[in-house]
């Protein structure tokens, strides 16, 4: 039998969550959009990834900093997101059980 | 219709449907993975298979979902677990502005609808695509029900066997989706307009890794770097 308690907050953290999914768009399409904010919102999407990848990096170490290096080497010569990934996990695997 | 407008025009066929599905089903096989271990934690912080399976189906948010784990008790305590889902998900706001110049193209039903399956990964695809000029908005959809379909499953597997794959980080797992971020920023670097945004980017983050608690740093992060690269055009 489900908790009763259980279920609010699980109802709660996915209306909350979907509030944050759509508030963006939602803001960012009641708004008449300014050129400069158009400028503000292509810079977003990298500065995000840097944003996601670049701590993630740092706290894996010396494995984690060569494995990075692999994957963006493998991303520039062959542009293929799997290989890149799988690139990055055999890289950090082996380093891991050296290092 | 001239070219500056046809360009502009955003698609949203079942061709992108399937196109995101395919380029998202690596992640969603790594995904696989960190749910197993998910649904076997929340059975160790008490949580039936239903209700986790359940939370994976309704939040579907990994980032989320691991926190309040560490918060869950007996009884539960509601504030705090929506509180700490809020501060998470803030990330999603700039994610959402982002999609908004080509998303606000689409019908509201189909934009809105899509956003509820927009997690970081499907979301730095389909920026990526767009980025190379492919518009097809159903593009974030496809990719986000392959993950959504693994992510709900390998919970309830995960809750079922327990203890299936506990550690992910002697797979190499949690470097998985580091290594598909860092792949898709590659192939968006323009040239050295990107250099002072992205420098920006990475020490706001990487301190406010450090010293804050919980996700705040890729908004602040996301934020900085932004905000440092339009000054640049600016000045």
């Amino acid at each position: 039998m489900p908790d009763s308690l259980t279920i609010l907050a699980i109802v709660l953290m996915a209306l909350v969550t979907y509030a944050t999914r759509a508030g963006g768009l939602w803001l960012a399409s009641r708004l008449n959009l300014s050129e400069r904010a158009e400028a503000w919102l292509e810079q977003l999407p990298g500065a995000i990834l840097v944003s996601l990848v670049a701590p993630a990096v740092l706290t894996s170490g010396i494995p984690g900093a060569l494995a990075a290096l692999a994957v963006v080497m493998v991303a520039l010569r062959t542009g293929s997101l799997p290989a890149a990934m799988v690139t990055g996990v055999a890289t950090i695997v082996v380093l891991r059980s050296f290092l | 219709m001239d070219v500056a407008d046809r360009e502009s025009v955003v698609t949203f066929t079942l061709a992108g449907i399937l196109s995101g599905a395919r380029r998202c089903l690596p992640i969603a096989i790594s995904g696989f993975a960190i749910g197993l271990v998910f649904g076997t934690l929340a059975g160790q912080a008490n949580l039936s298979v239903a209700e986790a399976t359940l939370m994976s189906a309704l939040v579907f948010s990994g980032a989320a979902q691991f926190v309040v784990l560490g918060l869950w008790d007996s009884p539960v305590p509601v504030a705090a677990v929506v509180f700490a889902t809020l501060v998470i998900g803030l990330r999603h706001l700039l994610m959402g502005a982002a999609l908004a110049p080509h998303f606000t193209k689409l019908p509201r039903l189909k934009a809105f609808g899509s956003v509820f399956f927009m997690a970081d990964e499907n979301w730095a695809l389909t920026m990526s695509e767009f980025d190379k000029g492919r518009r097809d908005g159903a593009f974030l959809l496809g990719g986000g029900l392959v993950m959504y379909v693994s992510w709900t499953v390998s919970t309830f597997v995960g809750g079922t066997l327990g203890g299936a794959l506990e550690d992910p980080a002697r797979w190499g797992l949690d470097f998985a989706f580091t290594a598909v971020f860092l792949a898709l920023v590659t192939g968006m670097w323009k040239g050295r307009s990107d250099l002072l945004p992205w420098t920006v980017a990475a020490v706001v983050a990487v301190a406010a890794h450090h010293w804050l608690p919980g996700q705040w740093y890729i908004l602040l992060g996301g934020l900085a770097g932004s905000l440092a690269g339009l000054a640049r055009r600016g000045a």
